[in-house]
């Protein structure tokens, strides 16, 4: 009885994502050693370099919860991003934004209906939706970079509401909603299903196709809406926006403790996630240690998680045997 | 007598070549050869340049350095596990040969360079296959840490090799044997041996064992992590060999070269049939797999259209060929997933 209560109350502490630990070790180290690290400016600086990859992998969250994965997140970035930059002339800023989500959303809807359909393995369908997104991008863009000539779409990428910076408050809203989605709806609740047991949870009664669409839907509009919001950064897109996001967001949201077989997972875990990656980048670079050191501190962290998150898990599914 | 019926079984089997069930097996099996061969047939007619000796063997040639690598990482996928790390590990090798060269001279840096892939193959290796952690994110963590590594190495520049004129290293990749370009040798060479490995030797059986069905292969007695160690020793290799022709054809090298490397050449894998689930899969699958990339590119741009064409046929392809072999498997179209 004692042992069991003792053990629930460790699940309860468990509940904060492990990785939430390991940043809080980051920021307290570079509070001592980076000079500037300590700033108000500087944290919303974090939040809006993790935005992009933040925001896409909300989305992701979801979609690998489900035991999916999408690879074709950083191919969309870059249609979105174009669609939304270079319709805007003809347009209108709102309804090109409007069609850049909107393709997002559309080759999300593809994904999930393929791989609902036809049963292939969705690493291998958005696999080939990674190589022919990029098709359809350099087609419409010819190869040609856009520029934005309305100054309101750069604008809204510097602007700010009462100090912290639109964007940042973009992706906190949408980690707010997007955590309330999983753990207060029953499609929060039927993700978590379907990730655990296909099967079973079509036998309850889930309506397991469509649930899956619509998280590829989502992760469709979240990669758009990072496309849209990272030009409206620069003002502009460009054919190769977007290279390598889907494996950047991959290793946020794995770092976050969502598993690759799916069923287990957070958005508090991802968010955890991406702010490490966010304040290791930033950390290094304020104590001006090379980007490049940043990627290697990343891998070594990602095999480490793997590898602690395993010993971890093997404990506890001994202790569950006894 | 046990002659005679051994006989018997013979001609049996021979009746039952020809049946129905066997075409159906054949075009289960062999359905990827076949479409790619009406796919051929479809270009050489539509483009009169297409089926020529020089076209094939240029395609044979630009396929060579993605080939190669894609060989290794069929036997890594065969054994049930991923290796993302390729495409970095070709920035890395590529990197470190041309760099070298100049250094220590042609020898020592090839050496130098294949010592370096096995490392990190070896680490990839003792992770997966020791530590028996997830190969996806274990070597999706080795393709971030070595894209560093390679950028720390060369401080960000690219590196160039000065005399391209007074060195055999050019032979990798700019040379031709009886007619055909060493990188397609190399390919093909490398494509032949791995083969024999796979299918003739005890360790190919259980590189089969472990991807299919891990329990009862331990249960056999295999020991899964040496055999998974030595998948990714072979993918590294395979790699350090593609840094080779790479190398040797540019006699320089961008940092970041292999990026996006290793997606590609899983296209090619699964183009071919090998399934990712391991267990099931064969060298001449991916080298066709990896082929049927290279002339959909060629034919394409043959036919006049835009290079990315290419991309957007190689999505369709992709899908429909992974489609149609779980649908014969399944015995249906489609899912019946509410």
């Amino acid at each position: 009885m004692t042992s069991s209560t003792l053990h629930t109350s460790l699940r309860r502490v468990m509940i904060v994502p492990p990785i939430w630990l390991i940043l809080i070790a980051c920021v307290v180290f570079f509070s001592f050693a980076a000079d500037n690290f300590l700033a108000l400016n500087n944290f919303t600086n974090i939040l809006i370099q993790t935005s992009t990859i933040g925001l896409i992998a909300l989305g992701m969250t979801v979609v690998m919860i489900n035991g999916n994965i999408d690879l074709s997140v950083g191919a969309v970035v870059a249609l979105a991003a174009s669609l939304s930059v270079g319709m805007q002339d003809q347009l209108g800023i709102l309804p090109a934004v409007a069609v850049g989500l909107g393709s997002g959303m559309a080759l999300g809807f593809l994904n999930g209906v393929i791989v609902w359909k036809t049963g292939v393995d969705a690493f291998i369908v958005t696999l080939g939706a990674m190589i022919g997104v990029r098709g359809l991008v350099f087609l419409y863009t010819q190869e040609q970079s856009f520029f934005s000539m309305n100054f309101a779409y750069a604008d809204f990428g510097m602007s700010s509401m009462a100090g912290v910076p639109t964007l940042a408050i973009v992706f906190l809203v949408f980690t707010a909603i997007m955590h309330w989605l999983m753990t207060s709806t029953s499609h929060g609740r039927n993700a978590y299903a379907v990730g655990g047991n296909r099967e079973a949870a079509q036998n309850a009664g889930i309506r397991v196709g469509w649930h899956m669409v619509a998280n590829f839907v989502l992760v469709g509009f979240f990669a758009a809406l990072a496309g849209i919001t990272l030009s409206t950064q620069m003002g502009a897109s460009t054919p190769n926006l977007g290279i390598n996001y889907e494996l950047w967001t991959i290793t946020a949201v794995v770092l976050g403790g969502t598993k690759l077989a799916g069923g287990s997972g957070s958005i508090l875990g991802t968010l955890g996630g991406v702010l490490t990656i966010g304040v290791l980048r930033n950390g290094m670079n304020l104590m001006q240690v090379p980007a490049f050191y940043v990627l290697v501190v990343m891998g070594v962290i990602l095999i480490a998680v793997l590898f602690v998150d395993q010993r971890v898990s093997r404990r506890e599914a001994e202790e569950l045997k006894l | 007598m046990a002659k005679a019926d051994a006989q018997a079984g013979r001609s049996s089997d021979r009746q039952r070549l020809i049946s129905g069930e066997n075409v159906r097996r054949i075009l289960q099996t062999q359905g990827i050869l076949i479409a790619f061969i009406l796919f051929l047939v479809a270009f050489s007619l539509s483009s009169d340049r297409f089926a020529s000796f020089d076209n094939v063997s240029t395609v044979f040639r630009q396929v060579s350095i993605i080939g190669t690598i894609a060989l290794g990482v069929t036997i890594v996928v065969i054994g049930g596990n991923l290796d993302l790390s390729v495409g970095s590990l070709l920035s890395f090798t590529t990197v470190l040969v041309v760099d070298l060269h100049d250094k220590i001279g042609p020898t020592g840096a090839i050496l130098v360079m294949f010592a370096a892939a096995l490392a990190v193959g070896a680490v990839n290796g003792l992770l997966v296959g020791f530590a028996r952690l997830n190969s996806l994110i274990v070597t999706l963590g080795m393709l971030s840490a070595i894209q560093g590594v390679t950028l720390i190495y060369t401080g960000g520049q690219n590196v160039d090799i000065v005399d391209q004129e007074g060195t055999w290293f050019t032979f990798f990749g700019r040379d031709f044997l009886l007619g055909i370009a060493v990188p397609t040798w190399i390919f093909l060479v490398l494509a032949v041996a791995l083969h024999i490995v796979l299918t003739r030797t005890t360790f190919g059986r259980r590189v089969f064992a472990v991807g299919g069905n891990p329990t009862a292969s331990a249960f056999s007695g295999v020991r899964r992590a040496r055999v998974v160690f030595s998948t990714y020793l072979i993918s590294a290799a395979a790699t350090g060999c593609a840094a080779l022709i790479l190398g040797s054809r540019v006699m320089g090298s961008q940092n970041n070269v292999g990026q996006g490397y290793e997606l590609l050449v899983l296209a090619g894998v699964i183009l071919g049939g090998t399934s990712l689930l391991g267990g099931s899969g064969s060298i001449p699958k991916t080298v066709i797999g990896v082929l049927i990339l290279g002339f959909i590119q060629n034919g394409l741009l043959l036919m006049g259209y835009p290079y990315y064409a290419q991309w957007l046929v190689t999505w369709v392809v992709i899908i429909l060929a992974v489609w149609l072999d779980v649908a014969s498997k399944r015995g249906r179209l489609f899912t019946t997933t509410s």
